[in-house]
């Protein structure tokens, strides 16, 4: 059971990781990493409403009519995307500025909506709760990770810290939408390459223990 | 071994492979490369061997990571670079020719599963790339080194000169013609642009040399006359529509054809097989909406060169233009009353 709960939250990190692996939320994957900081900020964001509004849903499943269940988790999740909004603009105003609408945006980020669906709608309290924090891990991680690559390509640095002169023949194209695209492509083929060898290699070591047994 | 050999078709065939016609056309951009040499100095040579070098070496090095046979033969990889390297301008740091061959030939190319499976030309794609990831330096060009008082001393001198001693002559710094073609077409002199003597990137400037090799690769039947002739063609009614809006019908002719890139482009850029049409009614569709994409980006737009997005818009759309014209199989008669 333990173990169970475990995979719930390893879930979005890894295995369906919503960036890499599910491709939802591209539009403000794509829009916002293009600094690292501006990455993290976003995943923060979203994973702050997204564990929220998975333990909100699912406390109310049982309350909310079928037939009107996707604008009862809009309001649900506006609700949280609104308390986001209102503290960022209080304590963070540049970030707030830099994430701009894609902030708002959220109430409607498929993630989020995705999890209230296919997961809190129909899952108890707790095991919805890691869900939403595991898809926000996911995310975050992905978002800064893209975001990472995009500034140290785009403008030479890393989290606003120049690194050495790197600015000077840093590449404008990776701070433009083009250069969001390449970035998001080439990390999916690479994370899918390298989940794909892990697989294949817990599959192989399966097999050959298999084998072992079969031996004994 | 039967007398008779049953086959399906293709039942004709020649020695033409791949390699010879790459070949051809590295043959057909020699005198482009030896007029970047006269007009830039040693340099612009130094920017297309390294062009070239890091495009095969590309190739050659992914082919060896993902353990496939080595394709480096055919010399495409070898055409791309040097395609790319004849869009720099002479001014650009070593390492723009080498990310921008890399990426052309490994993003463009390879990625897609290699020659003849590319959805654009990867020396356009490269270009474009490396013009958004390097604007000032893609665009800031330099005066060509002419026979200066035609003292030779000088001239040799002058070309000998590395990309420090190009930069060093800060007053030799200059637009390409087509930045003042909106504002000021006559004052642009038709001859210096025809022989190469004005502000671009590497290959470009001379219209002469290009068409001097492009009419050896339409003589040797490697590109389809249709394609430039369409480009080109287009480009020019556009100017003298445009010129006829302005009333000067005549001025805006001739610096359209031979301020910018349209000649590269249109000879060895739009000709590229894997990209363009399959039919001849749709390379002319292809040449035609080249010609219009470049022509309205000139006028309108907010570069002052459009022929590489033009190629690379219309390389996107070449599998539509290629659905919409379907050659009739031979021997077929459509049905009466049947929809087409």
């Amino acid at each position: 059971m333990k173990n169970e709960r475990l995979n719930t939250l390893t879930n979005g990190i890894v295995k369906s990781n919503p960036t890499f692996r599910l491709v939802l939320g591209t539009c403000p994957t794509l829009a916002v990493t293009t600094q690292a900081i501006n990455g993290l900020a976003m995943g923060a964001a979203v994973t702050f409403v997204l564990l929220c509004s998975n333990v909100m849903i699912s406390l109310l499943k049982k309350v909310i009519p079928d037939r009107v269940r996707i604008p009862a988790f809009v309001v649900i999740i506006a609700t949280f995307v609104t308390v986001v909004q209102m503290v960022m603009k209080k304590f963070l105003p540049s970030l707030y500025d830099a994430l701009g609408v894609f902030l708002p945006l959220i109430v409607v980020n498929c993630i989020i909506l995705a999890r209230a669906e296919a997961f809190a709608s129909c899952n108890p309290v707790l095991d919805s709760a890691l869900d939403g924090l595991g898809m926000g891990f996911g995310f975050t991680l992905s978002l800064t990770f893209i975001g990472i690559v995009r500034e140290l390509l785009g403008a030479g640095s890393f989290f606003g810290l120049p690194i050495g002169s790197l600015g000077n023949v840093s590449m404008t194209i990776f701070v433009l939408p083009a250069g969001g695209f390449l970035v998001y492509g080439t990390l999916m083929a690479l994370v899918n390459y390298l989940t794909a060898l892990a697989e294949n290699r817990k599959y192989d070591s399966s097999k050959k223990k298999g084998k072992k047994e079969a031996k004994a | 071994m039967s007398k008779y050999v049953v086959s399906s078709s293709p039942h004709i065939g020649n020695d033409r492979t791949v390699a010879t016609i790459m070949l051809d056309v590295l043959i057909a951009l020699m005198p482009a490369v030896l007029g970047s040499v006269y007009f830039f100095g040693f340099y612009a040579l130094f920017i297309e061997i390294l062009a070239v070098g890091s495009a095969v070496g590309a190739e050659a090095l992914f082919n060896v990571i993902t353990k496939r046979e080595q394709t480096i033969g055919d010399c495409s990889a070898a055409v791309t670079g040097l395609l790319l390297a004849l869009n720099l301008p002479v001014s650009v740091p070593f390492y723009v020719p080498i990310i921008g061959s890399a990426f052309a030939i490994i993003f463009v190319k390879m990625l897609f599963g290699g020659i003849g499976k590319n959805f654009a030309n990867p020396a356009i794609a490269g270009r474009i790339f490396l013009l958004l990831a390097w604007a000032s330096a893609m665009t800031s060009f330099v005066k060509p080194i002419t026979w200066i008082n035609g003292d030779a001393f000088v001239y040799f001198r002058c070309i000998l000169r590395g990309r420090e001693g190009l930069l060093d002559v800060a007053a030799l710094s200059t637009a390409t013609p087509l930045a003042s073609l909106r504002t000021d077409p006559a004052g642009l002199g038709v001859f210096d642009m025809f022989f190469g003597a004005i502000g671009g990137s590497l290959g470009e400037t001379s219209a002469l040399l290009l068409l001097i090799g492009g009419v050896y690769l339409i003589v040797r039947r490697v590109i389809d006359w249709r394609v430039p002739v369409t480009f080109i063609g287009t480009v020019a009614l556009f100017a003298l529509i445009y010129g006829a809006a302005k009333g000067h019908a005549l001025d805006y002719i001739l610096p359209s054809l031979f301020g910018g890139g349209l000649f590269l482009g249109a000879f060895f850029m739009a000709t590229d097989y894997s990209t363009t049409p399959n039919t001849k009614l749709g390379l002319v569709v292809f040449a035609l909406g080249c010609g219009i994409i470049t022509s309205l980006i000139r006028f309108f737009g907010s570069y002052p060169e459009g022929v590489s997005f033009a190629i690379l818009l219309m390389n996107i759309v070449t599998p539509y233009i290629d659905k919409a014209f379907i050659p009739r199989p031979f021997g077929y008669r459509p049905k009466k009353g049947a929809k087409a």
